[in-house]
């Protein structure tokens, strides 16, 4: 939508924040709830300034963020290729099919206990469980992206006289950009769904780890403002994406808006 | 004088494997296409038209038989055939101008900037597509789709023209005008042209020679001379000589079309 006037643009952007706000100060101060279990958005928002000026959420935010990056850049690395192999190869698929399909229905948090006794309790298992999380996300959307990619492009460009490196380079990279964004739009949303269960694993610091060690000290305030931040980072990395999709992808039909 | 033949279709069979049997699709066929020719192929759908049209355009291998380009066996598609689908195929991410470029900047065939530019400009501006050189396809009509593939099939300078059903999806209007388009272009450059069509009025508007297809397997059922000289303008379609041959040719083509639909209806389960 297009909104001639930027303040009006503003308003509507705002409302639903405002409302959201706005009915979480009430369900403190109705009665209905235990108002010590529901902290105030001025009590949430009164943590955040101690922890960005201690420093210490700034760090839990950059940890997570970066766990979430890995975790989606090498699942996508492998999704991609993956999936233009279930696409282009009808016997791959037939052969991988039911596995990908196996892998992907486990939740994450059910091979914890298993990446811990493999890769111990560091980085490279929090970043193997959201590299799993991405790439059985990611290679479904390449794959289905990839399948629907119609001939009839690579015969045109053949019969133009394209060799088989300049239909890949020309055609189908181009074809499969959309998919490739797409695929990484839902690896993100999966991924920060995983992270606090992969900060779950003796997790130091990390949005996941904070919310965790707050939760033993019944700091609501702080589980709030870890829920929240998460929220608001994802929601930042699916806007950006949204523009880059905007700014490459203006020639289709649809634009995933 | 007789012009010498470029395309040779010699005893062509065609049979594609099935869950089951064998699907022969194209049976015995001969014919040519001489240098400079227009040569229509009608018949009822499914028929095998465009597998005949795809041997030429070299994605597929006959069975049995041969088709040869200027005496030479056909393998594999290449640039000096411009093919023109039925659904377009215009590139969707790519503008009027860079789909008309991708063909001028290939390994096989490179052409300098100048030349790329000069040779997108007389295209755009022969297909009435100028003023819409910064736009995707996405915005634009079925027809002028269509043109844009024509003119980036003409821009790599093919000697044939493969067109399958060029105009099918496009409405009456849209149709005609493209019909005199196409004609207007081939009477600048000239090429040789094999069209699909199943307007038995538009295989005889265009061409100099029609080739009536049977029923499935495809066999030649005749070749029909369309003695009407080029340049031809769109007072033809009242001529009476042309009336007369378009009724002859429909009732071949109807005939074959009753063949077809009884073929599908006894091929259905019961
Ligand atoms: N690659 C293929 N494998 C199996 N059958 C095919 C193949 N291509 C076409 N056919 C079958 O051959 C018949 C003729 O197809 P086609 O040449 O497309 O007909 P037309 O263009 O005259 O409508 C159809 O019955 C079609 O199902
Ligand atoms: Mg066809």
């Amino acid at each position: 939508m297009t909104y001639a006037n930027p303040l009006k643009k503003l308003i509507v952007l705002a409302l639903p924040w405002i409302c959201v706000i706005a009915a979480w100060t009430l369900l403190h101060y109705s009665g209905i709830v235990n108002p010590s279990l529901i902290p105030t958005p001025a009590q949430v928002a009164r943590r955040f300034w101690e922890l960005m000026s201690n420093g210490k959420l700034p760090i839990d935010m950059l940890v997570s963020t970066k766990r979430v990056l890995v975790g989606v850049v090498l699942g996508t690395l492998l999704a991609v290729p993956t999936g233009f192999a279930l696409g282009w190869n009808r016997s791959v698929h037939v052969f991988a099919d039911p596995l990908i399909n196996f892998f992907r229905a486990l939740p994450p948090i059910a091979l914890i206990p298993l990446v811990v006794v493999y890769f111990g309790i560091g980085e490279a298992a929090k970043v193997v469980i959201l590299f799993y999380a991405a790439f059985f996300s990611g290679v479904i959307v390449m794959y289905e992206g990839i399948s629907q990619i119609s001939p009839i492009y690579i015969r045109v460009a053949r019969t133009l006289g394209a060799t088989d490196g300049e239909i890949f380079r020309r055609v189908i990279v181009p074809l499969s950009l959309p998919h490739i964004l797409t695929a990484v739009r839902v690896e993100l949303g999966v991924v920060w769904a995983t992270l606090v269960a992969s900060e779950l694993i003796a997790a130091q610091n990390g949005l996941g780890a904070m919310i965790q060690n707050a939760s033993s000290f019944f700091q609501l305030d702080i589980i709030y403002l870890g829920i929240i931040c998460i929220g608001l980072i994802a929601l930042i990395m699916d806007l950006i994406l949204r523009k880059v999709s905007r700014r490459f992808l203006s020639w289709q039909d649809r634009i995933a808006a | 004088m007789i012009s010498p033949d470029r395309i040779v279709f010699d005893h062509v069979s065609v049979t594609f494997p099935t869950p089951t049997d064998m699907l022969p699709v194209v049976e015995d066929v001969s014919f040519s296409v001489r240098d400079g020719e227009f040569v229509s192929l009608v018949g009822p759908s499914g028929c095998g038209k465009t597998t005949m049209l795809n041997i030429v355009a070299g994605f597929i291998k006959p069975s049995r038989g041969s088709v040869t380009l200027d005496g030479i066996p056909i393998l594999g598609p290449g640039s000096d055939r411009g093919v023109i689908f039925q659904e377009y195929g215009v590139f969707p991410w790519l503008t009027v101008e860079k789909n008309i470029e991708f063909g001028l900047n290939l390994r096989s065939n490179p052409r300098s900037r100048e030349k790329r530019a000069e040779v997108c400009e007389r295209y755009m501006r022969l297909m009435g597509l100028y003023e819409f050189r910064n736009a995707y396809p996405k915005t634009l009509s079925g027809g002028m789709r269509q043109r844009l593939a024509l003119a980036r099939a003409y821009a790599v300078a093919p000697q044939f023209l493969l067109m399958d059903e060029p105009f099918g999806a496009l409405d009456a209007q849209t149709r005609t005008a493209m019909q005199d388009l196409l004609l207007e272009v081939l009477q600048k450059e000239g090429k040789t042209v094999m069209l699909i069509t199943h307007s038995v009025e538009e295989a005889i508007y265009l061409s100099s020679r029609v080739v009536v297809v049977s029923a499935r397997p495809s066999r030649v059922r005749c070749i029909v001379e369309v003695p009407f000289p080029y340049p031809r303008t769109e007072q033809l379609h009242e001529n009476a000589e042309f009336l007369g041959l378009r009724s002859r040719v429909r009732d071949l083509v109807m005939r074959e079309y009753a063949a077809q639909e009884q073929q599908t209806r006894d091929a259905a389960p019961h």
